[in-house]
Order: C-alpha cells, then sequence, then structure tokens
C-alpha cells in the first residue's frame, strides 16, 4: 500500500511539472498561435540556471571531475528565480531574431535552437560538465521530514507553483492583453490593423512562456537531483508536452493540465505493463512501444476530437 | 464612450458641439459643422503627393497624387487591377511607397507601419472581411479601443481594479455600437460564424469602436447581398454625418458609390484618370471607356 501511495506521489510531482510546461505551450500556442519546437530548449536553461545557482563549486578531488562554470550555492527559490529569468532572456534573443517568421519557420528555428542548446552543454565540459551533466543537487526543505517521506513535501512546492501560475495565466489570458495574443493568433495583419503592436507582444508571450518553461526546469532540475543533455532531446523535452497540451485542450489550461497528467500517467504506467506482457527476449526494447502509444495517440486526437478534451471557451475574456 | 455631434442653440447655428464622451472623460470641441464645408477651402485631411509604387517589373500606383478633405466621402473607384487596394495598403502603411510623400492631417505618415497609422486615427478595412473567427463579436469589438490598461501584462496582476473597469467600459461601448449595427443577438457568436453581410457590419462597428478621424473603407459592399447594401451605406452615411469622420471608399457597386460619395476619384493602371463630382464622373468619357472597354484608338 505504502509503495502504491509513493509511486503515485511521485507520479504527481512529474505529472504536475509537465503540467507546468503544458500551461507555458498554451501561452505560446494556444493563445498566441506561436509554433514553439524548442520547449527542450527553455527547460535546459532553466534547469542548468537554478542547478548552477543552488549548488557548491566543486573542491579537491571533485573538482578534477566536475566541471562547472559557477556555482553559488544558493536557496532553492533564488535559482527558480533565476531559472525562471534566464529562459525568459534567452527567449527575448530568440525572440529578437526570429518573431518575425512566420509560423513553420519559427517551428524549425526554435526545434534548432533549443538543440543547439543541448550540443553545447553537451560538448562544452567546462560549462556543466558536458554529457555526465551535474549531480547531487540540492533539495529544498530536505530534512524536515525522514527521507523516505520526502515527496510529499516537494509535491506541495510543485502544486503551489502549479497554482500560482495557473492563476497568473488565467488572470492574463482573460485580460484585454490576452484578448490581443488571441487576436494575434486569429490574424496577425488584422490585430495590427486594430492598432496592436503585434511583434512586442509577440515577443511578450515568447518571454512569459519561456519564463513558465524555466521555472519548470528547475522544479525538474531539484526533483530529479541530477540533469544531464540527454534528458533534453526533443521527444521527452518538447513533443510529449505538445501532445499533453493538444490531448487535454488547446487553448485552455484547465485542459492542459488534465492532459499531461493524463499523457504521463500512460507514459510511466505503459512500462509495467509492457514489462508483464511482453516476452523476455523483447523486453529492453519494449518500453519503445510507449513512443508508438504516443504517436498514436495524438493522431487519434487529431482525427476525433482536433480541439482536445476541454478546448477552449467560446467567451474567453472575462476580468 | 463616442462622438455625438449635436447643433448648439446657443451657438451660431453652423457651429456643433462634440462630445468625446470616455466615461471618466468626456471632451467638448465646437467646431464648423457640415453646413460651412468647402473642398476647395478646406485644407486636407489626407493628401498624397507623387506616390509610387512597384512590385518587380510592375508599376502598381505610378505618380498618384490627389488630396482628400475632411469630413467628406470620397470615392476611389477604377477597374480590377487599378491599384485601389494597393494604394490603401500603401496609406494605412501595411506597402511603404518607392516614392512620394502621405501627409494626414498635416503630418507625414508613410513609412510609418500598420498599427502606427491606425493610432493616428486613420482606421481601415479589408476588401474581404478579416474578422477574427474563433473570438467572439463582442471579443472583436472590445479589442480595438487603444492603450488600454489592461493591455499591460503587470497591470492585470497587480491593479486589476483599474482593468476591470476599463473592461467594464469598453464592454458597454461594444454593446451600445452592436445594437447600433443590429448585431446584438449574436455578440457572444464566433465572428467566423457570421454571414457575409454581417461580417461588413462587424468590420463597421469595429471601425465605430475606434473613434477614428478617418476610415479607408475597401469596398464595404463586397459579398453583402443588394438589400443589406442598402442598410450599409445608410450606416456609412449616418457615421460620417453624426462623428465628422472623413471616409475614402473603394467601390465596385456603382450605385452604392454614385449615391454616398462626392467627389469620386478614378484610378486606372495605376495612375489617376479624373477627379470630380458623381456627375462629372459619370458623364467623362474616359470613364466610360474604361469602364465599357473602348476601342484601343
Amino acid at each position: 500500500m505504502a509503495g502504491i501511495l509513493n509511486f503515485l506521489v511521485s507520479f504527481a510531482i512529474m505529472a504536475a511539472i509537465y503540467a507546468i510546461f503544458a500551461m507555458a505551450l498554451n501561452v505560446h500556442w494556444g493563445y498566441t498561435g506561436l509554433l514553439n519546437f524548442g520547449i527542450a530548449g527553455f527547460f535546459a536553461v532553466g534547469a542548468y540556471t537554478s542547478a548552477m545557482f543552488t549548488s557548491k563549486m566543486p573542491t579537491g578531488t571533485l573538482a578534477k571531475y566536475v566541471k562547472m562554470a559557477f556555482g553559488f550555492d544558493l536557496p532553492f527559490l533564488c535559482g527558480v528565480l533565476a531559472a525562471g529569468i534566464a529562459a525568459g532572456i534567452i527567449a527575448v534573443l530568440i525572440g529578437l531574431l526570429t518573431l518575425r517568421l512566420s509560423e513553420g519557420y519559427l517551428a524549425i528555428a526554435t526545434l534548432g535552437i533549443a538543440e543547439s542548446i543541448r550540443l553545447v552543454l553537451n560538448n562544452e565540459h567546462w560549462l556543466a560538465n558536458g554529457p555526465q551533466g551535474l549531480i547531487g543537487l540540492p533539495k529544498p526543505l530536505y530534512g524536515l521530514v525522514p527521507p523516505a517521506y520526502y515527496n510529499y513535501i516537494y509535491l506541495i512546492i510543485v502544486v503551489i507553483f502549479l497554482a500560482i501560475i495557473y492563476f497568473a495565466l488565467e488572470r492574463g489570458i482573460r485580460s484585454p492583453w490576452g484578448r490581443v495574443l488571441r487576436a494575434i493568433r486569429e490574424d496577425e495583419v488584422m490585430a495590427s490593423a486594430d492598432g496592436k503592436n503585434i511583434f512586442l507582444f509577440k515577443l511578450q508571450s515568447l518571454a512569459l512562456g519561456a519564463v513558465i518553461m524555466g521555472i519548470g526546469g528547475a522544479l525538474y532540475a531539484h526533483y530529479s537531483g541530477a540533469i544531464q543533455p540527454a534528458v533534453f532531446e526533443p521527444l521527452f523535452g518538447t513533443f510529449i508536452i505538445w501532445t499533453m497540451l493538444t490531448l487535454g485542450g488547446t487553448g485552455n489550461n484547465k485542459g492542459a493540465i488534465l492532459g499531461a497528467f493524463i499523457v504521463w500517467a500512460l507514459w510511466s504506467w505503459s512500462t509495467f505493463l509492457i514489462l508483464k506482457f511482453v516476452p523476455q527476449g523483447f523486453q529492453t526494447r519494449a518500453p519503445f512501444i510507449r513512443y508508438v502509444i504516443i504517436g498514436f495517440l495524438l493522431a487519434g486526437i487529431m482525427v476525433k476530437r482536433p480541439k482536445g478534451l476541454i478546448g477552449e471557451e467560446r467567451t474567453v475574456s472575462r476580468f | 464612450m463616442y462622438l455625438t455631434a449635436t447643433p448648439k442653440n446657443k451657438l451660431k447655428s453652423n457651429l456643433v458641439e462634440i462630445r468625446i464622451d470616455y466615461g471618466y472623460i468626456t471632451f467638448r470641441i465646437i467646431r464648423e459643422g457640415p453646413g460651412t464645408l468647402n473642398s476647395q477651402t478646406e485644407s486636407p485631411i489626407l493628401s498624397l503627393q507623387n506616390v509610387r509604387k512597384s512590385f518587380g517589373g510592375l508599376k502598381a500606383i505610378d505618380d498618384v497624387s490627389f488630396d482628400v478633405a475632411p469630413c467628406r466621402i470620397t470615392g476611389l473607384i477604377g477597374p480590377n487591377g487599378a491599384g485601389k487596394t494597393t494604394l490603401f495598403n500603401i496609406i494605412s502603411g501595411f506597402h511603404k511607397p518607392d516614392t512620394g510623400e502621405i501627409h494626414f492631417k498635416g503630418k507625414r505618415i508613410d513609412g510609418l507601419s500598420l498599427h502606427q497609422t491606425f493610432n493616428k486615427k486613420l482606421c481601415r478595412t479589408f476588401q474581404i472581411s478579416r474578422e477574427l473567427k474563433l473570438m467572439t463579436v463582442l471579443d472583436n469589438l472590445m479589442l480595438v479601443p487603444p492603450n488600454q490598461a489592461g493591455e499591460k501584462l503587470w497591470r492585470t496582476w497587480f491593479c486589476p481594479g483599474l482593468v476591470r473597469k476599463q473592461e467594464i467600459q469598453i464592454r458597454e461601448k461594444a454593446l451600445k455600437i452592436l445594437q447600433l449595427v443590429g448585431l446584438t443577438h449574436l455578440k457572444d457568436e464566433y465572428a467566423g460564424n457570421l454571414s457575409g453581410g454581417q461580417k461588413r457590419l462587424l468590420e463597421l462597428a469595429r471601425t465605430m469602436m475606434a473613434d477614428p478621424e478617418m476610415i479607408l473603407f475597401d469596398e464595404p459592399g463586397a459579398g453583402v447581398n443588394p438589400s443589406e447594401r442598402k442598410t450599409l451605406a445608410d450606416r456609412i452615411r449616418q457615421l460620417v454625418q453624426e462623428n465628422q469622420i472623413t471616409v475614402l471608399l473603394i467601390g465596385h457597386e456603382m450605385e452604392l458609390v454614385m449615391d454616398i460619395c462626392n467627389p469620386i476619384i478614378v484610378l486606372e493602371r495605376g495612375k489617376k484618370l479624373t477627379e470630380g463630382t458623381p456627375d462629372q464622373v459619370r458623364c467623362d468619357p474616359r470613364v466610360l471607356e474604361v469602364y465599357l472597354g473602348g476601342t484601343e484608338e
């Protein structure tokens, strides 16, 4: 019984972190129509920034094996804040370069930039220890309860972040600010003819979403305690989040959260089922069936429910 | 909340009081009414000087100059491909002219972008309705007022009271305008679900939300059936008379243009062919030739 509960708690932590990413993507894609295929880039920037802000510089023998550009040993919240700011700054720089591109090109540009960030982290050992990544990241409020129960504390922390982000986004989206974003999504020329500086609003949307992705990255880093560049490959870092948002409902923050929980449940629980039913010899390859499941799911939603489980409400502007 | 112009008894009979009422603040302007207008003497609100625009080898606009007098409906006609919409695109800042100057209210506006000309109170509509499809009719209108407090993200978090107060005012204004154009029953409908004629009315409502000083109407009658077209013409005339707005209107339907526009400018192959009253234009042999396809001689 305790085992199941522990599993559920760790499941909920990851699902909630993914829900934060799905809501951030919703700002970009659901409300502004920005085709961001580079979530993994902001994810990585957030995770690494927070990791390095909160870790000590390695000393003694360890310094021979672990290389880091800096380590500030600051508290958890400073790390999360820095992660959001760093991802936001990167987003503004990317936005200045790419936001004048149309949809498809923006998607390719963001995908390329995210991969570049991952490859830089992988190859520049001095920066953050290359492919081995960083380990032993500090956990907030660790020692408050026995280690066996620590995940409960972390779940509460993540849920608090999720709630704050949810309410802040709802406020923003239902305000005139969100209305301008949706107008840009519907027709940029028209929004511009209505006197809105669309470039500035797109930049704000990209930055806000990226800040949230950065925070999500930080929460992930301190939960897993270890990060490597391999975590931020496009599938795990980007496209699973797209599936979550699309399944739950593009243009609806509740949908984004719902989608994150459903897809993460399928992803993490299917492993057990697959291992149970697949013959011995195929077990090492079996986890890849999950990709097939996710692929079928995405195709199925697009055909049967293109708006997702709970799509956008008709009247979004309610302030 | 919006412009109302009423004759002022205490003043001289040709003066009107214009009230611009935003709910929280009211401006009163007293100026000469339409009776004293004279297109010859009044300085133009919009003026184009030697505007040229080429796309590759095609001279879309070739040395066009004209003035638009304030508080009138000026028509812009010409056969397909004459460059009417291109000219609108240039005036509104969607395209930049290659050479030439455009002045609006005495200030140069060529080189400004689309949203900047809008914020100078020069509003345009589109030949093919460009409503925001997956937004409600009401949202389509509430988007329009410039410089809303709630367009700053931080204010939605830290000054929600201010944003809410303004939202109520903007909503009221939108509802009044919807009533004026007769779309109140569709306020919560997706704009994409409206009929062609209703979309045109929505577009008109949108221009009224903007409190513009000048509107560029690109074929307001396109896709509207003849019975609705009459309503549309009335609404445009009413808008101009009540609110002291200047209109430049592209039209394909001759009866609509001849009915509400004066003067009319005729464009052909990127050049200005002629300019005059509806009667002058109607009787001009060159115009007839362009429209009826005269001989090549």
